[in-house]
């Protein structure tokens, strides 16, 4: 019988001490959301919006004006085919991952949509969450990619519990109803009952582009878009699915741990 | 590439062509509706026979009740009854006429892939329908579990009749997640195609990305060369390596063994960051593309040194895993499946191969560079947890050797070759993904979009399984049989 217990303590920490201290986010190389200059764009070229398999990109143009690029990070399935139809640069790969954000129109780069603006919720408004938050996940209809990087918050790299969120298996004792997935039809209701059983006060994250717009998987015969119209949503975090950093970041911002890093579609700004 | 050529067969004879298939010794695959050029419903068969590395494909058109070949082959009943429910196709003699991917409660005003359905509008639903019989017998315990159940898992419910903590009878109600992922592809283009077969079932994605990729080429008749080739096997390794580290991790929790649970995920974790490192992304999306590959891969020495750090930690977990009582005490003799049983209802990968069952898409029906490369292809035959995961662990060791004679074997060359599918063209493209056999079947219309693209994943084949582990057996082991069969429910429900 393999003395676990003492393999386990020689194999010494494997937790990261990002974001605090030194120490890796274990997203090296890993492409993020695609950045775009807009003066870099030949007048009448719309082939990134083209490209968009969810038409996350549109390109507007008024006579005598220039045109202008729309993009909403919140449909973004990071493809990185926009970066690919681009002749001339404008787009381009990055590695600046998803950041979370509580307004939707924080996702918005290039258009001030008042149907988006919604109201911001301050984290003032979490002040005792700070050191303890409970989730509760459902999942409603994810591809599973989103799963895989929420169960990877637990492996010994991350751990999440070094910052006092946990997932809980009861909504009855949960804060924060993380959700991922368009929303089928068969789960809208069991996700709605798992939102009723949740104690006041009580918040919604929509996590990855499914839960946030649809994304590839939204509408037709079995989905809705996502969270819209659904529930409403405090705390949006786009990517496709967001990875393990992203998620321990969106976090902190939300209990007001870390500053918020992205507004108007923009980052780091 | 062998361009396909379907065999055209009357209704009628489908039960003595699958039966003689059976002796012969071939295998059903799995069989789908579309509507043709000429807008009826064609339904199609795909098969392959013993020593054949190609596929043999029948199709009929129904013009009334098509003769069910489910109590010959069971392993087909599922896909028509997924014909049933998505296309409106009637079958004579089906044994289990109840829906299956269509809630009880789903009321489409038309079947959901047919002419006839509204554009635009969400199935209405009565949530409250319940699809299954009610237990007359006071004794006998209901338990209905889900669609939400504890920690970060996908949506199901499982239901059990059980007295006491033995299980007479469990009942999966998938399909909560049924986003109608092949519709989407229907009138849409090539890179839109690969985008969404990446995101049918996430931790497959590269596979389901290959075999659509491989089905364009097929009907492109499209040679890819040989350096994507070689990329293509190299990532499809990764693919399996990191889903079957995370296996690991995840049946360690359900037999309580706490550090060899943290330590399988920090395994997995190490895999997704070389996978990161390597390709931009830690589910390997965004590669492939039909032709070849969307750019080329630059794999330095750190790569085959890490993979050989990765492959020396993994040995010394396993040995560890191999020689803890507490937890082969909770997978010896855990829900055996016989390899009669996984014969007949069509489980596939390393669920099939612990059962004695021994195929594997890469040596049988190769494709990529697998022609090339020396594989071995573990098989057990006690077909219970033990197995399951003996099987993985054997994968696993013989993936990291393949891994290391492609990044021997790579050198310099084209990464894509052109790849344009004829209108009205149609092909095959097969996976072997970490779970088992992947198929799609992609069918071309006339102007050149994607008219009908069916996905025949392996989690649709071993749900179907499963249960007949779980029936009669106890609920402490549960969990644990559910964990070592590593069943994904966003491949099965798509």
């Amino acid at each position: 019988m393999p003395l676990w217990t003492l393999y386990g303590l020689l194999e010494g920490r494997a937790t990261t001490r990002w974001p605090s201290g030194d120490g890796p986010d274990g997203q090296e190389g890993v492409l993020g959301m695609p950045r775009f200059d807009a003066s870099r764009c030949d007048e009448g070229c719309a082939a990134c919006a083209g490209a968009c398999p969810t038409g996350a990109i549109v390109v507007q143009s008024e006579p005598g004006e220039r045109q202008r690029l729309e993009v909403d990070y919140g449909r973004c399935v990071v493809c990185q085919l926009c970066v690919e139809a681009c002749p001339t640069g404008a787009a381009s790969s990055s590695f600046d991952w998803a950041l979370g954000t509580t307004k939707r129109s924080d996702l918005v780069f290039g258009r001030d949509d008042a149907a988006l603006r919604g109201a911001e919720s301050p984290a003032e408004s979490r002040k005792g969450f700070r050191r303890s938050l409970h989730i509760r996940h459902v999942d409603a209809g994810s591809c599973n990619g989103c799963e895989s990087e929420l169960q990877a918050l637990n492996n010994p790299f991350y751990n999440l519990h070094r910052f006092g969120v946990f997932f809980t298996p009861s909504p009855r004792f949960a804060d924060l109803l993380l959700v991922t997935g368009p929303v089928t039809y068969a789960m809208r209701d069991p996700l709605l009952r798992a939102y009723e059983a949740m104690p006041e006060p009580r918040w919604v994250m929509a996590v990855g582009a499914c839960a946030i717009s649809g994304g590839v998987s939204g509408d037709g015969y079995a989905c809705a878009n996502g969270l819209e119209g659904i529930l409403p949503v405090d705390l949006y975090l786009p990517g496709c699915p967001p990875n393990p950093a992203a998620l321990i970041g969106a976090f902190l911002m939300f209990l007001g741990r870390s500053p918020r890093r992205s507004a108007g579609g923009r980052h780091g700004e | 590439m062998i361009p396909l050529e379907p065999l055209t067969i009357a209704p009628k004879n489908l039960p003595t062509l699958v039966g003689a298939l059976l002796r012969r010794g071939g295998r059903p695959r799995f069989a789908y509706a579309w509507r043709n050029v000429a807008e009826r419903i064609e339904l199609r068969y795909v098969a392959s026979e013993p020593g054949d590395k190609g596929f043999i494909v029948w199709r009929c058109t129904p013009d009334g009740p098509v003769p069910s070949v489910a109590d010959i082959r069971p392993s087909l009943s599922w896909y028509e009854r997924e014909m049933s429910d998505l296309f409106g196709v009637s079958f004579a003699g089906q044994p289990e006429p109840q829906r299956l991917v269509l809630h009880p409660g789903a009321r489409p005003p038309a079947p959901p892939m047919s002419l006839d359905y509204p554009a635009g509008l969400e199935m209405p639903l009565e949530p409250s329908a319940r699809g299954l019989p009610e237990i007359a017998n006071r004794d006998v315990q209901r338990l209905p579990f889900g669609p939400v159940r504890a920690d970060v898992v996908e949506s199901a419910e499982f239901i059990f009749a059980y007295v006491g903590e033995h299980i007479i009878h469990y009942h999966p109600q998938l399909f909560f997640k049924h986003r109608g992922m092949e519709k989407r592809f229907e009138g849409r283009g090539l890179a839109y195609g690969v985008t969404l077969a990446e995101r049918v079932s996430a931790v497959g994605g590269f596979g389901h990305a290959l075999a659509f990729c491989q089905a364009v080429e097929q009907a492109a008749g499209c040679a890819v060369p040989p350096r994507a080739l070689r990329l293509r096997s190299l990532l499809a390794e990764l693919e399996r390596l990191y889903n079957h580290l995370h296996y690991f991790g995840h049946l360690c929790n359900t037999t309580t063994l706490k550090v060899g649970e943290a330590e399988g995920k920090l395994l997995e974790e190490r895999a997704k960051q070389i996978n990161g490192k390597l390709t931009g992304s830690r589910f390997l999306r965004g590669l492939v593309k039909p032709g070849g590959l969307r750019r080329d891969l630059q794999p330095g020495s750190w790569l085959s040194e890490s993979l050989e750090a990765l492959r020396a930690d993994v040995a010394k977990y396993v040995d560890r895993l191999e020689n803890s009582d507490s937890h082969l005490d909770r997978l010896m003799t855990t829900g055996v499946l016989s390899a009669r049983v996984a014969q007949d209802q069509g489980a596939t990968g390393p669920i099939a191969r612990a059962s004695g069952v021994d195929l594997d898409l890469r040596r049988d029906h190769p494709y990529a560079a697998y022609a090339d490369l020396p594989l071995t292809v573990p098989v057990k035959k006690a077909g219970d947890a033990h197995a399951r995961a003996q099987v993985r662990m054997a994968e696993i060791d013989a993936s990291f050797g393949l891994m290391q004679r492609i990044l021997l074997l790579l050198d310099g060359g084209p990464i894509a070759a052109e790849c344009n599918p004829p209108p009205g063209a149609e092909g095959l493209g097969w996976a072997e993904s970490p779970r088992g056999a992947l198929f799609y079947a992609v069918h071309f219309a006339a102007d050149g979009a994607l008219a009908r693209v069916k996905i025949k994943s392996p989690s649709f084949s071993n749900w179907r399984a499963f249960p007949f582990t779980v029936h009669d057996s106890n609920m402490m082991d549960y969990a644990i049989n559910e964990a070592s069969f590593g069943l994904t429910v966003a491949g099965c429900d798509r």
